[in-house]
């Protein structure tokens, strides 16, 4: 039986302002009912909980899109908060209070490297950034390089004085309980991190490598769901009982063609397709790059025979918003079939209870974290022009150089470019 | 008591040695008294350690003197070994019966795990060798280019596969196994990735952190057969306060006069810019040229030297050894704490009379990660100069390339 879903909605859009996404599975459901037939299709009261679904994803989607309207740093700080509430969640799903009446100090040392995490790996990812904000002041500039120059350093010093502090908190008789919250802690920062990273990058790299697999996945599922509710008869996976090979066939054809139109209209707004080299909030001015400028297709003719029109017009970044669509449809839900699995292997029913009706935010996030991460390294190996050796060297004369030498490096280069261009 | 080595073994599998001052199995015993101080048998004991370190030294001095390749070769099969131990000890049997193929997943994700981690560590150098042959340069860079999407689609098939292979009733212990792979690829190859970047940098940077844990060992050994009293830390009954300083004071004081040794040899302090297996020449970095050092008033009037030749890289290795000594040890009550908790005697049986090969490597694992970020954080940076970095733009970069830089760092530091 799906969650019941009563009036909660509408309270629910506060902390949560990622969209929702229809699921046709329910891992209770598949946990021991004697129910035979637990497809959506059969459901006798699903239409109720199919208006309260809406309802609430109608108001997750109008938080979503006030926030992508609002900018970078504050699509950036709701991620940050949204992995903050994921990571609270797991890490206090295998947790059992008796042990941890007797640690005190225990749940201490998850947060401090859960902050480590977050500096390391934050730090990496808008180091370059956070220099171009600082650089009129000479000041900061000299703090931030110096900063970024032992980031390392620091990160690593900050995790080896929580191994120091885990080992000498071991206590006796609980040694087993100690090194699996240990294991598990780590296994929790790599995960959410990883992706949320990831998030990040996408986002500074432009909003619409964020946008448009986000969306990919929201319509994947909701269509997931429209077609099982509507055709859905053969089950799919003995993981999830309440998916069908109806819903995955129709939500993949519908997502693949939705990539096709959704990265021509996002592709056309600035704001959307511009990458922020700093830490501001305001507008946006750039170039965006070949890839969403416009292109003239000839249709061939046995198509233009039918269509009235006889040529298309194609943005380039179409052609990726495919292959986008693809991994959204085919791989992508297998991130939703790992956490069902992993729920049904330790007994949990839910992540978590933060959203009303639908579970933990966890819940709500699986499969987008593995679209996140593909996205990332798709962007990074197919789409990022090959610059990449100009960002490393940035990187080593940032780290490397102090400011006096910089400006030498800089004077020096000129030099040389000009009698190059003037040699030429 | 302490574990009976049945010697001169495997010279070849096991290059590193460290002779340790504690066992679990005193503990496990029952023993009253398990300092080694108390122990009848520890001189038999002690002579059969000696020969087996002596053989693991002797092997271990072959493979430096035959080169960076070799000792990355050495670096990867004591890995390798070391992945199947720790992928063994938490496996069940029973369970496996009903898992075809588990293991070929376990592998799967260890050859993936390779390949992210030493594509990125050599990539350079793999370039630099390739030059001279255009077809292989082009399918080498091209392969770089592609690296990450390349491991990144080799681990979404293994996360399918695991996925795929998901059986009723066997879901908790298939998850606890994917949990255990990831740390035990993480741990493993964290620390040796960052072990051959480090050798790469200089041999030096790879064996005075080695030799440094090794001696930290061997003097932990000898000052707790001899003086040890009282016990250091529960987690470990066998190690000595006394143990503990004594081979701290002589860590630090080994690690300055070892570098000053090190550092004369262009052998062992030269980097190495690709994957060749030839002899070194380089300009010496200037933290290898000797400096003259005037001992502060302080010291007493006997003393014989009113100057010494000091090399820069010596004030490096003090805080080497600072670390070795104090922090490195963690690694071996981690490993400690880690066997009472699951409740095993040895990560493995590999090495006659002392464990595994995670057993000797334990803190070997967090010195050489230290090593790393040491190097990369306070010595790398200041062997960087303008001059080099302009080289390496006019050579690595194309035109438009040079230019789009030139107009980033103008930027960057404020000229527009």
């Amino acid at each position: 039986m799906h969650k019941e879903n009563t009036g909660d909605a509408p309270s629910a859009h506060t902390p949560r302002v990622r969209h929702h996404r229809k699921r046709n599975t329910d891992v209770v459901a598949g946990a021991g009912k004697p129910n035979g037939s637990h497809l959506l299709v059969n459901d006798s009261s699903k239409y109720k909980s199919f208006l309260v679904r809406a309802y609430s994803t109608v108001w997750m989607i109008g938080g979503f899109a006030l926030i992508v309207y609002l900018g970078h740093l504050y699509i950036t700080a709701m991620v940050v908060v949204i992995q903050i509430f994921m990571a609270r969640e797991l890490f206090n799903l295998l947790r059992k209070t008796h042990e941890d009446k007797q640690l005190p100090g225990f749940r201490l040392l998850n947060w401090h490297f859960f902050f480590t995490a977050m500096l390391f790996v934050y730090g990496r990812i808008l180091s370059q950034r956070l220099v171009n904000t600082v650089t009129p002041d000479k000041v900061l500039y000299r703090l931030v390089t110096s900063l970024i120059k032992y980031h390392m350093a620091i990160c690593y010093s900050l995790y080896i004085s929580g191994f120091v502090w885990f080992i000498l908190t071991l206590k006796k008789k609980m040694y087993k309980y100690q090194f699996s919250q240990y294991a598990w802690t780590h296994m929790i920062l790599i995960v959410v991190f990883t992706q949320s990273s990831f998030t990040v990058a996408n986002i500074f790299e432009g909003i619409f490598w964020f946008l448009l697999p986000a969306s990919l996945i929201v319509i994947n599922d909701i269509f997931a769901y429209i077609c099982g509710f509507f055709f859905g008869r053969t089950p799919l996976i003995k993981l999830s009982p309440k998916k069908t090979w109806e819903g995955f066939i129709g939500a993949s054809i519908t997502t693949m063609i939705s990539a096709f139109l959704l990265a021509d209209i996002m592709g056309r707004f600035l704001w959307l397709t511009c990458p922020r080299e700093d830490l501001s909030t305001g507008w946006l001015q750039c170039d965006p790059g070949p890839l969403f400028k416009q292109e003239t297709h000839a249709l061939p003719g046995w198509i233009s025979n039918w269509l009235p029109w006889k040529e298309i017009y194609v943005l380039p970044v179409q052609w990726h918003a495919l292959c986008l669509g693809l991994f959204a449809s085919i791989i992508a839900p297998f991130g939703g079939f790992f956490a069902s699995g992993f729920k049904r292997a330790f007994k949990v029913k839910d992540f978590g209870d933060s959203i009303p009706g639908h579970g933990g935010i966890t819940d709500r996030m699986d499969c987008q974290m593995v679209m996140a991460v593909f996205a990332y390294i798709y962007h990074q190996s197919f789409v990022v022009p090959e610059s990449l050796s100009v960002d490393k060297l940035l990187d080593q004369i940032i780290t490397n150089l102090t400011l006096e030498e910089q400006q030498a490096l800089f004077m020096k280069l000129g030099q040389v470019l000009q009698e190059k261009v003037i040699g030429s | 008591m302490e574990e009976e080595s049945n010697v001169t073994s495997s010279p070849s599998t096991r290059l590193r040695h460290r002779k340790r001052s504690s066992t679990t199995e005193a503990v496990l015993d029952g023993n009253p008294s398990p300092l080694l101080v108390n122990d009848q048998n520890k001189y038999k004991s002690f002579m059969v350690r000696t020969y087996s370190t002596i053989w693991m030294i002797g092997g271990f001095v072959m493979v430096v003197y035959m080169g960076h390749l070799y000792i990355t070769a050495m670096v990867l099969v004591i890995q390798i070994f070391m992945a199947k131990e720790l992928f063994n000890l938490l496996r069940k049997a029973p369970e496996d019966k009903c898992l075809p193929g588990i293991k070929h997943l376990n592998w799967h994700f260890f050859f993936t795990a390779m390949l992210f981690v030493y594509g990125r560590i050599l990539s350079q150098r793999l370039a630099n060798t390739v030059t001279a042959d255009q077809f292989l340069y082009r399918l080498v860079s091209g392969l770089i280019k592609y690296h990450m999407a390349i491991c990144y689609f080799l681990y979404i098939i293994g996360f399918m596969w695991f996925i795929l292979t998901l059986k009723k009733k066997m879901y908790k212990y298939q998850f606890g196994q994917y949990a255990w792979t990831h740390m035990i690829l993480i741990v493993v190859f964290t620390q040796s990735s960052f072990t051959v970047a480090n050798i790469f940098e200089g041999i030096f940077w790879f064996l005075l952190p080695a030799s440094l844990i090794i001696i930290n060992d061997i003097f932990a050994y000898i000052f707790g057969f001899f003086f040890g009293r009282t016990p250091l830390i529960k987690l470990s009954p066998k190690k000595t306060w006394e143990g503990f300083i004594g081979a701290s004071v002589t860590t630090i004081i080994s690690a300055f006069f070892l570098a000053n040794i090190m550092g004369r040899f262009p052998w062992l302090t030269c980097p190495r810019q690709d994957l060749s297996t030839g002899w070194l020449q380089c300009d010496a970095d200037p933290l290898f040229k000797p400096e003259p050092f005037t001992l502060p008033a302080w010291i007493p009037g006997w003393f014989p030297w009113k100057e010494m030749e000091v090399l820069p890289v010596q004030w490096h290795a003090l805080c080497l050894g600072l670390f070795a000594s104090i922090i490195a040890p963690f690694g071996g009550f981690f490993a400690s704490g880690f066997k009472r908790a699951f409740k095993i005697k040895d990560f493995g049986d590999s090495i006659p009379g002392h464990g595994g090969i995670t057993d000797r490597m334990d803190c070997q694992m967090v010195m050489a990660v230290f090593a790393y970020i040491y190097l990369q954080s306070f010595i790398v940076s200041q062997s960087v100069s303008v001059d080099k970095i302009l080289d390496q733009i006019l050579t690595n970069l194309t035109l438009e390339e040079q230019q789009a830089l030139f107009t980033r760092l103008g930027q960057m530091i404020g000229y527009s």
